[in-house]
């Protein structure tokens, strides 16, 4: 172990996630209502610090200047345009990309993008990729010693609709084990790569299943300092989105909230 | 009530999954009219190349304009994951000038976003082209202390070829922005 934090799953964050990890699916947002508010939220707190406690390989990657405030330029309010023209009809299935279907349990994930203030973000691109339903990225550096399925890449993407909504079908990922510290795992999870209207809405982030018990544990997810601001990426099962003798649905919301403040933490 | 922003996450080890297909680091062809090349390598704080890693560009096309007030094709946007050393490498084309809100004139350009293993949101910065007159100008050099501006000023290895390092930490470490 050459970092202070291995063996100490989650660090700093972890203690805050012990508070919310035991609630119920989607019950932070539950609890604010059908709309969260913004204003419960520090939105300095949003978005995880570059060092943050427990996550060894963000160590030697963190700037440690501090970061020069720029508001946005005119470029960063301008964003390249790369919706139609790009995306193949079955690009959002990722159980039919192959001859056969791929093992592990159907899922339909769906959402709405929406800026900061809740509107809409028609035809922008969402990338998706994850590990297959025996947590096993398609990928060579991943040596996790679980099968690999020919029917499944672990690649989507799609166009938000004219309402913002997109929708994935797949395979529910599986939990694997990462180097991070000993007995270390990640909770189930999807990556989720998001373009909004402006360069300034660029997001990548990670999408969790509801009630995973990993999450007290996992460094990344508790990179997050705010448990509410954590909860905003849990997917709420959604019985709605639930096709009858076919798969469970899910529902993931993606706001693009414009410029970040910077983290509390990165304020050096 | 506005909805909470979703937050950032790292883009993980297996990045080259979901981000290789729509990868595309020429924003014009290698070779045409105009076609510069901008390569590098993303270093870690102990020096280390980062072959994890992902760097986004977003500029103008070479009268200022960006998107949708450009022509097709030009998106003014590009994608090149790391290599196992660390390299990108971009063909674009040179950036028009741009003004900030304040109406000053800014040396041209291209906004930069850094993604990588371990970084739990992007870092951002800016690459300029070399150019001492209009890089002497530029308001927003001027807020950054002489020694470290030279992290974001491309350097010409030969004619419409540029090098530019990112360093995320450590001596040399490159200058990022925050909102």
């Amino acid at each position: 172990m050459d970092h202070d934090e291995a063996g100490r799953p989650g660090g700093a964050g972890a203690r805050g996630a012990t508070d919310r990890a035991d609630l119920a699916p989607g019950a932070a947002r539950h609890l604010l209502g059908d709309k969260t508010a913004l204003g419960e939220v520090d939105p300095r707190t949003i978005d995880p610090p570059y060092d943050a406690p427990g996550y060894r390989s963000s160590t030697r990657r963190s700037p440690r200047h501090p970061l020069l405030v720029l508001p946005p330029s005119v470029a960063e309010r301008a964003g390249p345009l790369l919706g139609e023209g790009r995306v193949g009809p079955l690009d959002h299935d990722l159980t039919r990309q192959h001859p056969g279907e791929p093992i592990g349990e159907r899922i339909v994930v769906e959402g709405r993008l929406s800026d900061g203030d809740g509107r809409p973000i028609a035809g922008q691109l969402i990338e998706l990729w994850q590990a297959n339903a025996a947590g096993r990225y398609a990928h060579h550096v991943d040596d996790h010693r679980a099968p690999l399925d020919p029917n499944f890449s672990g690649t989507g993407r799609c166009v938000t609709g004219p309402d913002g909504r997109y929708r994935f079908v797949t395979i529910r990922p599986g939990e694997y084990p990462w180097g991070n510290h000993h007995n270390a795992w990640r909770p189930a999870h999807l990556h989720f790569s998001v373009f909004g209207r402006a360069f300034v809405d660029r997001l990548v982030t990670q999408m969790y299943f509801p009630g995973d018990p990993l999450f007290a544990y996992d460094p990344i997810f508790n990179s997050v300092n705010d448990p509410i601001a954590r909860q905003a990426m849990v997917a709420a099962f959604d019985l709605r989105l639930t096709e009858p003798a076919f798969a469970l649905g899910y529902r993931f919301d993606i706001v693009v909230g414009g410029p970040r403040p910077t983290p509390l933490e990165d304020e050096r | 009530m506005s909805p909470i922003p979703t937050p950032s996450q790292t883009v993980g080890p297996f990045l080259a999954i979901g981000l290789v297909p729509l990868a595309n680091a020429d924003l014009v062809a290698p070779g045409s009219d105009g076609a510069l090349w901008i390569e590098g390598r993303l270093l870690d704080g102990a020096g280390a190349p980062v072959p994890d890693g992902m760097l986004e560009i977003f500029q103008a096309d070479p009268l200022g304009r960006f998107p949708p007030h450009t022509e097709a094709p030009w998106s003014g946007f590009g994608r090149c994951l790391t290599d196992a050393e660390g390299r990108f490498c971009f063909t674009t084309l040179a950036p028009g000038p741009v003004r900030l809100d304040s109406g000053e004139l800014q040396a041209p350009h291209i906004e930069v976003l850094v993604f990588a293993r371990g970084m739990l949101r992007p870092a951002r910065t800016r690459w300029y082209l070399p150019g001492e007159a209009e890089l002497a100008l530029d308001p927003v050099l001027a807020r950054i202390d002489e020694g470290r501006r030279a992290s974001l000023v491309a350097f010409a290895r030969a004619p419409a070829r540029l090098v530019i390092d990112v360093h995320l930490q450590g001596e040399h470490e490159t200058v990022f922005f925050g909102y």
